[in-house]
């Protein structure tokens, strides 16, 4: 599908699948295209090309033809703040025609499972933000949707209360939702998802498993170097002594070096020792997600990496 | 069956969350009372002027009371997305609509009767026909909140709703033969009353309270009732156009 907004091409040309009972995450930076692609998908915005088809039903022109199956996380808390918790879960699950004892039933349940049950009475307005995105997913899953868009569901929030909230998807992929999940988080992603989409700049770059998105890493050693005192011919130095291993900047007095074979540091450490810069730390890197993201969508990565640090900060 | 339990909550939601508070509720009991005083003292001709007033007075009520609130229910919902929680669950637009201004349209006829039970103490009633009088309160109460979603459904920030509900229920005070015949206006103006369907119910008011109608009530009954189509079908284009886009 195809979405433009005036002369800005939001979503150009992009196809996936999603498998029953799958999570499928869908990553970018902001503004890359994955809110429109929800919107699109959910019934909130229409494609300007392309179909859709949702649990068999076709949505390309009747949007609302399987607004039964699925349920929405919107990017930000969106209920009722008027009406205590326990209300606005009743009345959302009225919304899809749910009778009055199942729905206050189900509401109860979900408050235990979310462990909102001493919140139950209160406005919610008056929630703390973890507690509001909580509820909001309780509310999207109250009329148990085969199929769950969740928009990045921890954007803002607390570590403790993003900690719970992933525990609360990855249960809910086990009693086999189908899981749509956009996020700028790659370990979140990395972390939850079976199959992962890349988009940027409204492209899908690539879709895989985490698996294969893994694979071209993980055969590989690296190490990151923080040092000082290095002067300019360093990297040469560094080229002729150790021609097995790929040195590359990152940033200031920092160095990743990539080797197909494990990295020794001792050698690496007193030859630079030798050359008078000191090393102040030398750490050994993981291979991830955020490497084949960087790896297959370039400079942006870098970008939304930086947005992503520069967020955790100030939360 | 489940549609209507959906209809029906969102319905009670509005009437518990917005329209059944005090401040709404005492807007409806003054705002009336108000207007009723202040025709009354400036007729100048004592309880004689009941009659005359109760048309105008009714009409004035179901227009305030129908349209005050959906600035909020609908823009500011919108606004905080709240809104787009409608929008996604599985029922047709028009019956999420019929239920966002179901509130309002109860709110407006409730609000009708507030004169009209003053009035009962007031003056004799006994020539009022009601048969025409109470099908004309819903379709004022229909039309005019109609009127009030096409203004909220048109704009994207509530103090615009605020605003143009205003520029359009004010002028309508004395530009629709509330107080006053159309006929008293200028003649420049007189083309302006009938682009609103208030004039049509207040005709058939004045009708059904003092045989004073200018236009057959047949007439007046298909005109306003033509506005209500009109006004509904035009903000759900505007919701498909604005909204979903």
């Amino acid at each position: 599908m195809t979405k433009q907004f005036g002369d800005v091409t939001a979503v150009n040309d992009i196809s996936f699948s999603v498998y029953q009972g799958e999570l499928f995450g869908f990553l970018g930076p902001n503004g890359a295209g994955k809110t429109t692609t929800i919107n699109i998908l959910i019934g909130l915005a229409r494609p300007g090309a392309g179909s859709i088809r949702l649990g068999g039903l076709d949505c390309s022109r009747n949007p609302k033809a399987a607004q039964h199956l699925i349920g929405v996380v919107p990017d930000e808390s969106n209920l009722y703040p008027e009406l205590t918790g326990f209300d606005n879960l009743c009345f959302c699950a009225a919304l899809y025609g749910i009778g009055k004892q199942e729905r206050r039933t189900r509401a109860r349940e979900l408050l235990e499972t979310f462990g909102l049950a001493e919140a139950a009475d209160r406005r919610f307005a008056g929630y703390s933000k973890g507690m509001k995105r909580k509820l909001t997913i309780a509310a999207g899953i109250i009329h148990r949707p085969q199929v769950l868009f969740l928009d990045e569901p921890t954007t803002g929030i607390d570590v403790a209360s993003a900690r719970q909230i992933r525990q609360l998807i990855a249960d809910l992929h086990r009693t086999g939702t189908t899981i749509f999940l956009t996020t700028h988080y790659i370990e979140e992603a990395e972390r939850l998802c079976d199959r992962i989409a890349f988009i940027v700049s409204g492209h899908i770059v690539r879709v895989d498993t985490v698996g294969n998105l893994l694979q071209p890493v993980q055969g590989r050693h690296r190490l990151m170097m923080t040092t000082t005192n290095a002067g300019a011919d360093l990297h040469e130095s560094l080229v002729s002594a150790f021609p097995q291993f790929i040195f590359e900047p990152v940033a200031d007095g920092q160095m990743r070096v990539t080797s197909v074979a494990p990295i020794r540091v001792g050698p690496l450490v007193r030859f630079l020792e030798d050359q008078g810069v000191e090393v102040v730390e030398a750490r050994r890197l993981q291979p991830s997600l955020e490497e084949v993201f960087v790896q297959v969508t370039g400079i942006e990565a870098l970008a939304m990496m930086q947005n992503n640090r520069d967020k955790g900060r100030s939360a | 069956m489940k549609q209507w339990i959906a209809f029906w909550n969102i319905l009670l939601k509005d009437m518990r969350a917005y329209y059944l508070k005090p401040p709404n509720i005492s807007w409806g009991l003054i705002f009336p009372i108000a207007w009723t005083g202040m025709f009354f003292i400036r007729s100048g001709r004592g309880l004689d002027s009941i009659l005359e007033l109760l048309p105008g007075v009714v009409t004035i009520s179901v227009l305030f009371g129908t349209t005050s609130m959906l600035a909020v229910t609908v823009t500011f919902e919108k606004k905080s997305r709240s809104f787009e929680r409608l929008l996604l669950a599985p029922i047709p637009l028009e019956l999420l609509m019929f239920a966002k201004t179901g509130g309002a349209i109860l709110f407006g006829v409730t609000n009708a009767f507030v004169p009209i039970i003053l009035a009962a103490f007031l003056a004799d009633l006994s020539s009022v026909d009601w048969l025409v009088v109470f099908p004309t309160i819903v379709l004022l109460a229909f039309a005019s909140t109609f009127l009030g979603l096409f203004i909220a459904v048109s704009v994207s920030e509530v103090f615009e709703a605020q605003t143009f509900s205003n520029f359009v229920r004010f002028p309508m005070i004395f530009l629709c033969g509330l107080f006053f015949p159309v006929s008293d206006l200028p003649m420049f103006l007189r083309p302006l009353s009938y682009l609103f369907p208030v004039t049509y119910g207040v005709d058939i008011l004045h009708g059904a309270v003092r045989q004073e109608n200018t236009l057959p009530l047949g007439l007046d009954f298909l005109i306003i009732a033509a506005f209500c189509v009109a006004l509904f079908a035009m903000s759900l284009k505007n919701i498909h156009r604005k909204w979903i886009v």
